[in-house]
């Protein structure tokens, strides 16, 4: 399977130019193959905040280079790093964070909208398709702050999902959710990663929830601890 | 732009009660601007208007010597100048009006009436029965020398002057100018009345002239005679004549000037800092949509929508609250304070709202650029 996205020697300090400056990250070398479905654990203060805002694109490495697919993510400006967010890349946060002032259907298609592309047809009935295979097909036009957190989870999935990312990055997604919610959203990804072949990264603290991912990574002061793959099964 | 400006808008419609906190407060700032404008301004065109609005706001003439030739001069005068509204010929004489036992000093003045009427405004201030003189020896009176000399329309009064011939005159009727100086004093008749007795011939004493911009008086229009008639000829204005009126009128300009920067700055503090506010309250929203890739630029955008949103409707309703107050304050004060009211100023005041909320907006939109999306989605 190919890489989609590799990350090489990462490197991060916070503070680099003032007296005390903290390392969080030490030469982290991260391979990831396409439509594979991972999970990076470690405990808070392990350095795996920092890792999913580098692999998202949101904070750059003090040394070291992220590839996607090809490409050189640091020779990036913000603004082309701004818009590869937006093409291949999906989001999923664990305070939801939907926006509260649009209905369902408009979050899900915001990303899109982010892109400046014309809403088509087809674009509509993909966004209604995604509230389908969340279960949140008669949702639609609920304004995000009327639905329940499990519901705006889903949204927030649907609308992950809606620019056909490669990669979507999901931190703590379970985090706030009942254990029955937590196991019905993690099914849903898994169902998504299966049909859509999206690649997963899931983050999290709950190993019982990256115990269900086929590759299990574990960040310990800064490093990779641990790395291990599942058999996959066919 | 489109999805910025959609945004915009829900994130005001999300929060309404700030909303229209906002618009009022810029409606208050506006209202405050007409009505403060609209008074002073017609404060000062009343003040104007009744000072300098029945007189020669720019006269010529030749010391010691009358102007000969006027028709041309004023031809001349005329194409020097787009300011003049209207230009006038004047003679001037003195003497005595002579009325049985009664006599009174008073200023004979002849006019040419077509023209002087737009200067002096003959017709609205005649009382009752009195006509323009259209004969020569006809005259017009100042409505205390009705009483001082004993005289009524269609009588006869005779005019005696020091240097030249008398003369009997026909009284055709009375003006009222509201200054007892001009009602004591001037008598108003023909230009040939006045010519024929003092026998020089086809001349003149004064050319007078009013303007469309009163204010450029000294400095434009003053020049721009100057520059094309012989130097023997004096140009005085009523600006070098009223210099403390002037700078009454200067002061009054001023104040009204500050009132509305006053306003103006008081306007864009309260915008900025509660849409400074706002950056802080949608921050969480401003973190996501910039994960989901929005660019800087439009993350700004929705700012200055909304700043240009606020200004908008806080203008309109800044207007009919505006306009509302000075009908209310011209309705029901009872005073009799002119009013000066016209669409250029209100459009000014809007626009001046308008702009100013864009430039209040500027300070968030500036900041929401440097919002952290790690900080703000880790922190919740």
């Amino acid at each position: 399977m190919a890489s989609i996205l590799s990350l090489r020697k990462i490197n991060k300090t916070y503070g680099e130019n003032t007296k005390n400056p903290t390392k969080v990250l030490f030469d982290v070398d991260l391979e990831f193959e396409e439509s594979s479905f991972n999970s990076i654990i470690g405990q808070s203060g392990s350095g795996k905040s920092t890792l999913l805002n580098i692999i998202g694109s949101l904070d750059r490495p003090t040394s070291g280079n992220i590839y996607f697919k090809e490409e050189d993510l640091g020779k990036l400006s913000n603004k082309q790093l701004a818009e590869f967010r937006n093409r291949s890349l999906g989001f999923i946060f664990q305070f939801h964070y939907l926006l509260p002032e649009f209905t369902a259907m408009e979050n899900v298609l915001m990303p899109y909208r982010i892109s400046k592309k014309e809403i088509t047809e087809d674009v509509t009935s993909r966004a209604e398709e995604l509230l389908d295979i969340v279960g949140l097909g008669n949702f639609k036009h609920k304004l995000a702050t009327n639905l329940s957190g499990g519901q705006q989870q889903r949204v927030a999935i649907a609308r992950s999902l809606i620019n056909n990312p490669s990669i979507v990055l999901a931190d703590e997604p379970t985090g706030n959710l009942d254990s029955d919610t937590t196991e019905k959203v993690y099914e849903l990804l898994r169902d998504i990663n299966k049909k859509f072949k999206t690649t997963f990264i899931i983050i999290t603290h709950d190993r019982t929830v990256a115990e269900k991912t086929d590759r299990v990574i574990e960040i310990k002061d800064g490093k990779v601890y641990l790395d291990i793959s599942k058999q996959k099964t066919l | 732009m489109k999805l910025a400006f959609q945004i915009a808008k829900r994130f005001l419609l999300a929060s309404k009660r700030q909303t229209i906190v906002i618009i009022l407060g810029i409606a208050v700032g506006v209202s405050v601007q007409v009505f403060i404008g609209a008074l002073i301004a017609g404060l000062q065109d009343s003040l104007v208007n009744t000072t300098i609005g029945s007189r020669s706001q720019i006269t010529i003439n030749i010391e010691d010597e009358y102007i000969t030739g006027y028709n041309e001069l004023i031809d001349t005068i005329k194409d020097s100048s787009e300011n003049i509204r209207v230009i006038t010929p004047t003679i001037t004489t003195s003497g005595s009006l002579i009325k049985n036992s009664n006599s009174e000093i008073i200023v004979l003045r002849g006019f040419e009436f077509d023209s002087a009427d737009n200067i002096y405004k003959l017709t609205e201030k005649l009382t009752e029965g009195s006509t323009l003189p259209d004969e020569d020896n006809e005259i017009l009176l100042g409505i205390n020398l009705k009483e001082n000399l004993g005289i009524d329309i269609g009588d006869t009064v005779e005019f005696d002057s020091a240097i030249y011939d008398n003369r009997d005159f026909k009284v055709v009727g009375f003006f009222d100018f509201e200054v007892n100086e001009i009602n004591n004093t001037w008598t108003i008749s023909t230009i040939n009345t006045v010519q024929a007795i003092i026998e020089q011939g086809d001349v003149v004493g004064n050319i007078e002239m009013q303007l469309n911009e009163v204010f450029d008086a000294e400095d434009f229009t003053k020049t721009e005679i100057a520059k094309n008639i012989d130097n023997k000829y004096n140009i005085s204005t009523w600006i070098s004549e009223n210099e403390s009126l002037l700078s009454g009128l200067q002061g009054q300009s001023i104040s009204s000037l500050m009132i509305q920067i006053f306003v103006i700055v008081s306007v864009v503090l309260g915008i900025s800092s509660t849409l400074a506010i706002t950056v802080l309250q949608k921050s969480k929203q401003l973190g996501i949509l910039k994960a989901m890739g929005i660019q800087d630029s439009d993350a700004s955008l929705i700012f200055l929508f909304e700043g240009l949103l606020l200004g908008i409707f806080g203008a309109i309703v800044g207007l009919l609250l505006g306009i509302g107050l000075l009908y209310a304050f011209t309705t029901f004060s009872g005073t009799d304070i002119p009013i000066s009211f016209d669409l250029g100023f209100l459009a000014l005041s809007a626009g001046i709202a308008i702009a100013a909320s864009m430039i209040a907006a500027l300070i968030p939109a500036l900041k929401s650029r440097k919002l952290s999306v790690i900080e703000v989605i880790r922190n919740g």
